[in-house]
């Protein structure tokens, strides 16, 4: 029991690779963390069991590209995080490219069978395979991410709000 | 002055198997006793003994099994009459735990009496199960929900409660002790306050049973309620007390077998309490579990468990403020043995999955209390909730991991 602070210790080494230098800067520095101007899109995403609750903005041009991408909200550290590199990472794209970064980011976090394909789609993102370690912090990971989902989707289709829990 | 009494924790510590075990690689810290306890060797060898050697149903069977699950049963109701200071074993009724009592409660007593325009008073600090029976309960019959405040430092507004109190409340249903703040509230001064009004009080017990001894004739409470899992008993079983006034007026919660007293297609007449409220097989190696937790109890006694959980209480108290940044919410003058913190910088999710890689377990989030998370406008916190098992040393090893925590996150 004196042990209180093993250095270099396996959960310390399970804490680093979770908590990356990459996604602690992003949870004190969000990027784009506030509404753009002349929002087009836009969703609001909760997870009910702890809390965590962010709103994501949109503005998409004519022909659908996102201009610019922002977030508002409440969470942890690996929700806030996430959605502060998504925002940074979603500019430029279009709905199906941003919707299969999505869909590549979700499958690199929730399925066993996914690997190099999906690391090579989600770049930067990478950094959040720690995450699949601690499985019920996966919905923290992903929570901006349905939120984004459904603000990509046309106005009479989408939800008043995306729950983690359904 | 009493002395104090002689407690020995590492003795006790023995009691519990999963206390000498590790999580994450490190000794087990169980932080998370607000949530459940950890079960003594007693406890389970009692129902491991009961299963293997004693199973039978009980009320039934005219054979020796039968007859001998029937009257552990009993006995087990009149260990609770005891711990509680009832006055009679009939006012014991069984559920499954606080959340179903507060329930029962709301259905046999609040739908059958409560009329239209009736009020009920709960508080800013009730767990969810003291809120949501109420609020449906009051959108069914038009009753209304009035809330005592709480002050900053996690105490009610009694002042407020007083001119809540009125004509038309029938009923106040409050924590004893909050489980998000650890605030005592002063229980006997309310139901006096209520009674002199001519209003009814349910008290939730979940997190003073644990505690301290609870005597409800002297408390003059008409119901209190606890769960079985959070007095170092099996889950799945929880106790109702209710004066027997109160029982006898009340609808069943429902119907079926054991609660009857005769059946025909025309019509039923039901049992007395407490078979009135006792539908069904009951849970009867849980009840026999959560017996043996009781006697367990009353060898260590509330004396020992005040002093020593007081004791740690205080230590973490005064460790976990040394650690910067750190705010502790919920400092009444009267608290149990349980810690709800905040950082500015760090999420409590976070704080709780770091704590966990250094084996302590601990509680974050909202703690079924959205209201009063709101009211001390924080999303959630991180609980540590303390037992008389815990140890000063593990108190060091929480605020030295709490402390590499706000390293990570500075």
């Amino acid at each position: 029991m004196n042990e209180t602070r093993p250095n270099g210790h396996a959960g310390e080494i399970k804490l680093s690779e979770l908590y990356q230098e990459v996604i602690l800067d992003h949870n004190k520095r969000p990027r784009n963390f506030k509404k753009p101007d002349n929002v087009t899109s836009f969703a609001h995403g909760v997870n009910p069991l702890c809390g965590d609750d962010y709103h994501v903005y949109l503005r998409r041009d004519a022909q659908g590209l996102i201009q610019a991408a922002g977030f508002e909200g409440q969470g942890c550290a690996i929700s806030k995080s996430s959605a502060s590199i998504m925002t940074t990472m979603v500019e430029g794209k279009n709905t199906a490219e941003a919707n299969e970064l999505k869909d590549a980011f979700i499958r690199l976090l929730t399925q066993d069978t996914a690997g190099a394909v999906e690391r090579e789609k989600v770049g930067r993102l990478k950094i959040f395979e720690g995450v699949k370690q601690y499985p019920i912090r996966v919905k923290c990971a992903t929570l901006a991410w349905r939120a984004l989902e459904e603000a990509l989707k046309e106005n009479n289709q989408r939800l008043e709000k995306v729950t983690t829990e359904e | 002055m009493m002395a104090a009494p002689f407690f020995d924790v590492q003795k006790v510590r023995k009691d519990f198997p999963i206390l000498s075990q590790t999580m994450s690689g490190h000794p087990l810290v169980y932080l998370d006793n607000a949530a459940t306890t950890q079960k003594p060797r007693q406890v389970i060898e009692r129902m491991d003994h009961f299963l293997r050697h004693e199973n039978a149903n009980i009320h039934r069977g005219v054979y020796r099994l039968s007859e001998d699950a029937t009257r552990f049963c009993d006995q087990a109701r009149s260990k609770v009459r005891e711990f509680l200071n009832a006055s009679k074993d009939s006012e014991i009724i069984f559920v499954r735990g606080a959340t179903e009592a507060i329930n029962l409660v709301a259905a046999g007593f609040g739908r059958k009496l409560l009329k239209n325009g009736d009020e009920i008073i709960i508080s800013a600090m009730e767990h969810h199960a003291n809120i949501v029976p109420w609020q449906a309960l009051c959108q069914e019959k038009g009753l209304v929900l009035r809330v005592i405040p709480v002050n900053d430092r996690g105490e009610l507004d009694l002042e407020t409660f007083e001119k809540l109190l009125g004509p038309r409340t029938y009923l106040v249903a409050i924590t004893h002790v909050s489980n998000a703040l650890g605030t005592v509230n002063p229980v006997k001064e309310i139901i006096k306050m209520a009674h002199h009004a001519g209003a009814c009080v349910l008290i939730d017990g979940a997190q003073s049973a644990p505690h301290q001894k609870v005597d409800v004739q002297e408390m003059d409470c008409d119901f209190y309620c606890f769960s079985g899992h959070k007095i170092y008993g099996p889950t799945g079983i929880g106790v109702l007390y209710g004066k027997e006034k109160h029982l006898l007026a009340m609808d069943p919660y429902q119907y079926g077998g054991d609660m009857i007293e005769t059946v025909s297609f025309e019509k039923t007449t039901y049992a007395l309490p407490p078979h009135k409220f006792e539908a069904g097989t009951p849970a009867i190696a849980e009840i026999i579990g959560l017996g043996e937790a009781v006697d367990y109890l009353k060898a260590i006694g509330f004396a020992a468990i005040h002093q020593q959980e007081k004791e740690l209480l205080d230590y973490a108290t005064k460790k976990l403020l040394q650690i910067p940044g750190l705010k502790i919410i919920g400092t009444a003058a009267e608290k149990e043995s349980l810690i709800s913190f905040v950082f500015d910088q760090i999420h409590p999710h976070d704080m709780g999955t770091v704590l966990g890689e250094f084996g302590i377990a601990v509680r974050a989030g909202h703690h079924c209390a959205m209201p009063l998370m709101k009211r001390f406008q924080v999303p959630a916190t991180t609980r540590a909730s303390f037992a008389f098992y815990n140890t000063k040393v593990e108190v060091d090893v929480l605020a030295a991991a709490v402390l590499r925590a706000t390293e990570l996150f500075k």
